[in-house]
């Protein structure tokens, strides 16, 4: 009996350690944690993330953000009222640690037309803090959160109709770091992608309203990193060098279409799958929910333009959903070879890249009424169809796609220019005095878009400043 | 003499006010029955016949009306009556800024001063249930609320900025005769907040599934009820002493029939 009782409290005893050797691993309950002072969060503009938290001690954490309702481009000559959370989409970006308590003052600025909120999904609260924080325009409210979970987390609005408000781009992410901060890397950005709805079809000139039916059934005519089609590409791609480890929160606002994010000539050493605690190695794409985020981590070995796409891939290279990660230093010949070329991809045929609407006719229901019009119009669908193999100043790229600027076999001939542009164009043709035998597509351009664009070019760079009507183009058109 | 003309111009003053709130402004609306989007019973409501400003009242309405009630001026106003952005477009007690137009409607006024503004016109704010009631009227059909141009149109009115600026009376009237409910300027209505909205419109739903929200919307396919939600979320949003840019008012008068 004796030694029953003293093997049983044997036992006893070694359980009681044990549980106590697991409980010291685990860290203290958030809910308790003291916080020590008061400090105003810095925000920041998308790509760019505040400061680290690193090993700061938890705080009162003071966030003030306005809600915008504001005009925007959505692409080049397509304009959009956005409804924004400190003036961008995605809007600021919160950064916090575990067991800060947050004191969120949230602004609806006096012009806006309609009452605002805000949920958090870092909230643990009543709406995630929606319920606190319905703001009519010109005041504001004030509720705060203590930051139990640690990870990724989106916040947007939560007013009705909720579709509506985070289909106008109300959404953005709040980072709770853990304690002890997130290791540090070189580089971090901020990236979240969002679905757009409207009146007229992709590519459709002047201000589009939001459009609920095509929300409701979930038909996108944009879907963007960052707001706008373009926002991550050319000289607002995002950057790093050679060698360097690059940190994106990448968020997805919805309303409706889930991300396959992915990054073209890139693993992700590590990724905080769904924006938590579970780190998922050597990921090729990974998913982003509607409302859900992840943090992916890399490190990057060669110099490159490193394309981030949605991999669901009509999104990318026809709504919008692509950007840049340009990489420079130096090359390492074991990893990669070489012949990468800045922006282009091939496969998909030239001038994709940036451009939302080339297998469609992009019809604009807004003709040019005027000369000056003509050529606003005409440059935008240059940018759109034309600049990535005939470049900006016209120059073209030699040995590869012949000049626009100066171009005798431009000047010779308008309505072979016109039929070149409308159906095509292979074989070897020579300009200024120089041969070319390269491919140029059929471009999906409608007639009054062809006009424009050939106005322009020919009322650019030294050309013989023809104007070329949509008459014009519809004789050529017809005769053939 | 002259103590005889000041009386007379005296007593001229004091009821000329009341000579412009004879029903010229104003159109009749005949009453009937109706199913309100949202509210406590969504069933139908019945909506006496009334009469209603055929505009909302309009900057120099309230200038009158201030040099009248100096209670309501910008700077006697009482704060727990008007908040203080109240007429913060104003230059002084008794005139508008420089930038703003005579015409325009009157905005940056509280609940409390547009309830008290009908009230010595011999008017009154109207309710909900009777704004709503006129509001379903576009230019040619009194209940266009399944048209969906109709809806495309004052959903895309909030969406526009800036449209307090513009004058009254600049948009076609609607079928009975009202102009400007829509494509201008929210308005007060007399109880405002007597369908609550929580600010949480998800919670709503639960509360309540006669309640019709954002969230529930695969089963509404009437976009006018988008437009509606709006203004029913908007006025959740607002208390009684705010003074706001986008928000104005007009005022009704009830019928009072002579042989009674």
């Amino acid at each position: 009996m004796k030694y029953l009782n003293l093997s049983a409290l044997l036992i006893v005893t070694i359980l009681l350690l044990t549980s106590c050797s697991n409980e010291a691993k685990k860290t203290v309950d958030p809910a308790t944690i003291h916080t020590n002072g008061e400090i105003d969060a810095e925000l920041t503009s998308p790509p760019y993330v505040p400061k680290p938290v690193g090993d700061r001690s938890a705080k009162k954490l003071i966030v003030k953000m306005e809600v915008l309702e504001k005009e925007g481009e959505m692409t080049d000559g397509v304009r959009y009222m956005y409804w924004t959370f400190g003036g961008t989409v995605p809007g600021s970006f919160i950064r916090t640690r575990v067991g800060d308590e947050v004191e969120f003052h949230l602004q609806n600025h006096p012009d806006n037309k309609l009452p605002h909120n805000i949920d958090l999904h870092a909230v643990t609260g009543d709406g995630g803090g929606a319920t606190s924080s319905f703001v009519a325009p010109g005041h504001e409210k004030v509720f705060s959160f203590k930051t139990l979970n640690p990870g990724l987390f989106v916040y947007h609005c939560a007013t009705a109709p909720v579709g509506m408000h985070i289909a106008n781009g109300m959404y953005g992410l709040i980072l709770v770091e853990p304690e002890g901060g997130l290791p540090p890397v070189d580089k971090e950005y901020y990236i979240m992608q969002g679905d757009f709805y409207t009146k007229g079809k992709n590519g459709d000139r002047g201000l589009q309203p939001f459009d609920m039916q095509k929300a409701i059934d979930e038909k996108a005519d944009y879907v963007v990193f960052n707001g706008k089609v373009g926002s991550l590409v050319g000289d607002n791609a995002i950057t790093a060098n050679v060698g360097e480890t690059v940190r994106l929160f990448v968020g997805n606002g919805g309303p409706n279409l889930v991300s396959s994010f992915h990054t073209i000539g890139e693993i992700f050493d590590r990724v905080h799958v769904e924006g938590g605690e579970m780190i998922n190695e050597n990921v090729q794409t990974t998913l982003i929910p509607a409302g859900g985020a992840a943090i992916v981590e890399f490190k990057v070995d060669v110099p490159g333009t490193f394309i981030l796409v949605d991999h669901s891939i009509f999104r990318a290279f026809n709504k919008g959903a692509l950007g840049m990660l340009k990489v420079e230093g130096k090359e390492n010949k074991k990893i990669y070879s070489g012949e990468i070329r800045d922006g282009i991809y091939l496969p998909e045929g030239p001038g994709v890249q940036t451009m939302p609407s080339d297998n469609k006719v992009a019809a604009s229901d807004i003709p040019a009424k005027s000369f000056d019009e003509q050529m606003k119009f005409g440059k935008q669908a240059y940018m759109n169809t034309c600049f990535a193999c005939h470049q900006a100043e016209g120059q073209g790229i030699p040995g590869a796609f012949p000049p626009l600027a100066n171009s005798d076999y431009l000047n010779a001939d308008v309505n072979r220019a016109i039929g070149i542009v409308l159906h095509g164009k292979s074989g070897e043709i020579t300009v200024n005095g120089v041969k070319y035998n390269s491919v140029m597509t059929k471009q999906h351009l409608s007639p009054s878009e062809v006009a424009d664009v050939l106005t322009y070019i020919y009322n650019s760079w030294g050309n013989s400043k023809k104007v070329v009507t949509t008459e014009m183009v519809k004789k050529v058109k017809d005769a053939k | 003499m002259n103590k005889q003309i000041f009386r007379l111009l005296l007593l001229f003053l004091m009821i000329q006010p009341l000579l412009n709130a004879q029903t010229k402004d104003m159109v009749i609306i005949k009453g009937g029955q109706y199913i309100p989007l949202y509210g406590k019973k969504s069933t139908l409501v019945k909506v006496k016949d009334f009469e209603m400003d055929i505009y909302p009242v309009s900057n120099k309405d309230y200038k009158n009306f201030v040099k009248q009630y100096p209670k309501w001026q910008k700077s006697k106003a009482i704060k727990l009556f008007a908040d203080e952005m109240y007429l913060t477009n104003w230059k002084n007690d008794v005139q508008i800024k420089d930038t703003e137009l005579d015409n325009s409607p009157v905005t940056y006024v509280s609940w409390y001063a547009a309830k008290d503004y009908c009230e010595c016109q011999n008017k009154r704010l109207p309710t909900i249930d009777e704004w709503e009631y006129v509001a379903m009227a576009d230019e040619t059909t009194k209940d266009a609320r399944s048209k969906p141009t109709f809806n495309k149109q004052i959903l895309s009115w909030y969406e526009t900025p800036k449209t307090n600026e513009n004058s009254i009376g600049s948009h076609p009237k609607n079928a009975w005769g009202v102009y400007d409910l829509h494509g201008l300027v929210w308005e007060w209505t007399l109880d405002f907040n007597a369908v609550l909205i929580s600010g949480e419109s998800r919670k709503d739903v639960d509360n309540d599934s006669n309640l019709f929200c954002g969230s529930a919307s695969l089963n509404a396919t009437d976009l006018m009820n988008y437009a509606a939600f709006m203004r029913y979320a908007f006025r959740g949003s607002l208390k009684a002493n705010y003074s706001m840019k986008n928000l104005g008012f007009r005022c009704v008068k009830d019928i009072i029939k002579k042989d009674q």
